[in-house]
């Protein structure tokens, strides 16, 4: 969640890009700062920068030392470092952790794929054409932001049950589409915004279809829009427990990652090393995908269509 | 190649009250004719060119386009070419890719397109920037590649929505001369859209003016010029504008400060007719000049005195029944009078003379 945090505020800090005008030159002109103002800035944020690597950092290191030495009085860096953690945890010593990786792959892939999508129209509509109820849409959007999910859990499992979707992936898929769309649509939003409404209507004039504007010329453009948008979608679906283990089906090859990690505490003790290299298993591909999407996090896409 | 025609076509934008845009416009294009249209900002000029391309609704009446009724047609099905004062360029495409897409979406192959966008770039010495993206141009050059956009299509009619309003002023009148001379070239039929009546003036075969919503005179640049059809028109063409005074009516003429105009007898028939007592007049800044001693005048007290070289104008007031009026009037550069000075002015030829109701700012006679 931070990381997205992260992300969404570098993206609407380039947002909206600039328009026309000179190309490139830069506004971001540095500001003159005391040296003084410049050494506390520095602090502040390596300060802020250790805090949070920190703990991730931690899990690191404990990924690597036998579950007994995991917690000790006096903390050591390394401590009779190994890979059985890894080693074991793949094997599948603790349930197919194989198996739900690949679930919890297909879930969030599914979720960013038709969350992105569906969002992504949503968006553009209420973007671009004026409707009856668009203002009370986009309200409720906001409105649903507000609630906790968990007081969801009982209706939606209701609905789920009603339609036979209890306990299926694409149950589940629906479920964080619902829980990530709202906040897609407003995050798109802003971004169709930001494309001057000239460009759509030199594309119908060229020969698209409506539907022709928004795949071949906006699409191409909210591309850091579309990316942001798509990591946040994946990263709902990727660590989220509390849905997961309720719509889920019991069965222990069903779950997802994150409800697996739960067997790694057992009644008696906490594999604390086991637990660590999982974590970091399952870390692994939103790192994937944060690379893969940071490349698009590129500003001034839309600049230099429009002048004026 | 195709005439255009606006059927009593109107476009009401709702509100309240709902903003009659476009009013019932009935105006027929030519093959081939390049029709500027001109008007104040707010006249319904863009809205008038966006029903033509489809992209405003027409609420009333039809638009038709060679002789087929198009009001309903998507303006991927109007075959219509649109540059717009934006320029409105994808930015994520080449200039070529830019002027290709259309080509591209018609399916017509690869090499027929780059030939025909190299042809159209030669033609608008864009060859250099093909590769280039549009972030990475100039204003002009971003200018010409939405005009490439445009002829590479080869469509029958092109709209253009204030091309140069973005351009500086050098740019601005070499650009205007190139698309009227490209434009006669290609003799594709042109709809222009400007606020700018020199634009007008110098590009268009005729010009239709427009103001809030109506369509108030068309014709070609002289005949506005020469004979607006009201009082609107009269002084919206011309630069600097024509001296359009509301002044009383008698038997010989219409009688400013110390000189009576006198007016031709058509123009005194229809007045008395209308039982008006005043009329509007409208004296061309060309067609006053300064009294020679002993000659009857207005006594101008100049203002402002605008040197152009071969000649200036003076802009001064005049006391007519009390108010003091605003006069422009052009004097040769050599002889132009002070800054505060007075000066007589009066009529070079009553034969330029317009005359206009002022109940209903129609031409009179
Ligand atoms: N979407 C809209 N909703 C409501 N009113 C509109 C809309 N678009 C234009 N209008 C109104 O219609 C009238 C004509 O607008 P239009 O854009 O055609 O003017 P214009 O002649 O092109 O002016 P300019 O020279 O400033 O571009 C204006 O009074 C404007 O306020
Ligand atoms: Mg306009």
């Amino acid at each position: 969640m931070t990381a997205t945090e992260a992300v969404v505020q570098t993206e609407s800090r380039r947002s909206p890009p600039r328009r026309g005008g000179p190309p490139q030159r830069s506004d971001g002109r540095a500001l003159r700062r005391s040296p003084l103002a410049s050494v506390g800035l520095h602090a502040a944020l390596i300060m802020a920068s250790f805090i949070a690597i920190f703990p991730i950092f931690w899990v690191l290191v404990t990924s690597f030392k036998p579950d007994e030495n995991a917690l000790e009085t006096t903390p050591k860096l390394i401590n009779e470092p190994t890979v059985n953690n890894y080693s074991e945890v793949l094997a599948g010593d603790f349930g197919p952790f194989l198996t739900w990786f690949g679930n919890s792959l297909l879930i969030a892939g599914l979720t960013t794929v038709i969350g992105v999508f569906i969002s992504a129209t949503t968006a553009y509509a209420v973007s671009r054409f004026r409707f009856p109820g668009r203002r009370s849409m986009m309200l409720s959007f906001l409105v649903m932001q507000m609630f906790p999910f968990v007081v969801l859990i009982v209706p939606l499992y209701n609905l789920l049950l009603t339609f036979g979707l209890q306990g299926s992936v694409i149950g589940l898929v629906l479920v964080y589409c619902t829980t990530a769309i709202p906040f897609c649509t407003y995050l798109l939003k802003g971004y169709f915004d930001t494309i001057p409404i000239d460009i759509d209507e030199a594309g119908r004039v060229d020969g698209l279809s409506p539907f022709g504007v928004f795949w071949r010329l906006i699409l191409p453009l909210a591309r850091p829009g579309i990316a942001v948008t798509a990591f946040y979608a994946f990263l709902t679906a990727w660590g989220e427990v509390g849905f997961a283990s309720a719509f889920l089906s019991g069965n222990s090859e069903g779950k997802t990652l994150a409800v697996g990690l739960q067997s790694f505490v057992s009644q008696t003790q906490v594999l604390w090393g086991h637990l660590a290299a999982a974590s970091i298993l399952i870390a692994l591909p939103a790192v994937v995908v944060f690379y893969l999407v940071q490349r698009s996090l590129v500003s001034g896409l839309a600049a230099g269509g429009v002048k004026g | 190649m195709a005439q255009v025609a606006y059927r009593k076509a109107s476009r009401i934008f709702p509100g309240s009250p709902p903003v009659r845009a476009v009013d019932q416009l009935d105006l027929d294009i030519a093959d081939g004719e390049f029709l500027v249209l001109v008007g104040p900002s707010g006249s319904g000029k863009s809205t008038a060119l966006r029903m033509l391309a489809g992209l405003e609704d027409v609420d009333e009446g039809n638009i038709e386009i060679a002789g087929q009724d198009v009001t309903n047609v998507p303006p991927k099905g109007r075959d219509i070419a649109m540059v717009f004062q934006s320029y409105a360029l994808y930015p994520h495409m080449t200039v070529a890719q830019n002027m290709g897409f259309a080509l591209k979406l018609r399916g017509v192959s690869k090499d027929q397109i780059q030939s025909k966008v190299q042809e159209a770039a030669k033609l608008l010495d864009l060859s250099e920037l093909l590769d280039r993206r549009p972030k990475a141009l100039s204003g002009g050059q971003r200018q010409r590649v939405a005009m490439g956009r445009a002829i590479v299509r080869e469509p029958s009619v092109f709209l253009m929505d204030e091309p140069l309003s973005n351009l500086d002023a050098k740019l601005r009148v070499e650009t205007r001369a190139n698309i009227a001379s490209l434009q006669r070239r290609l003799r594709t039929t042109t709809v222009y859209v400007t606020h700018d009546q020199v634009e007008a003036m110098t590009m268009g075969d005729r010009v239709a003016v427009l103001e809030s919503g109506l369509l108030k005179q068309v014709g070609t640049p002289a005949e506005l010029y020469e004979r607006p059809r009201n009082a609107f028109v009269a002084g919206f063409i011309g630069s600097p504008a024509m001296n359009l005074k509301t002044v009383p009516l008698t038997a010989d003429g219409a009688k400013l400060d110390g000189l009576t105009v006198p007016l031709p007898r058509e123009v005194l028939d229809v007045a008395a007719e209308q039982g008006l007592s005043s009329v509007i007049v409208g004296i061309r800044p060309e067609s006053l000049r300064v009294a020679s001693e002993g000659e009857n005048g207005m006594e101008l007290v100049v203002e402002l005195v605008e040197e152009l070289g071969a000649d200036a104008f003076v802009y001064g007031t005049v006391r007519i029944a009390g108010d003091s009026q605003r006069f422009t009037v052009r004097v040769e550069g050599r002889s132009s009078p002070k800054l505060a000075e007075t000066v007589k002015v009066t009529v070079r030829d009553s034969d330029d003379l317009h005359a206009f109701s002022p109940e209903t700012g129609e031409r009179l006679g």
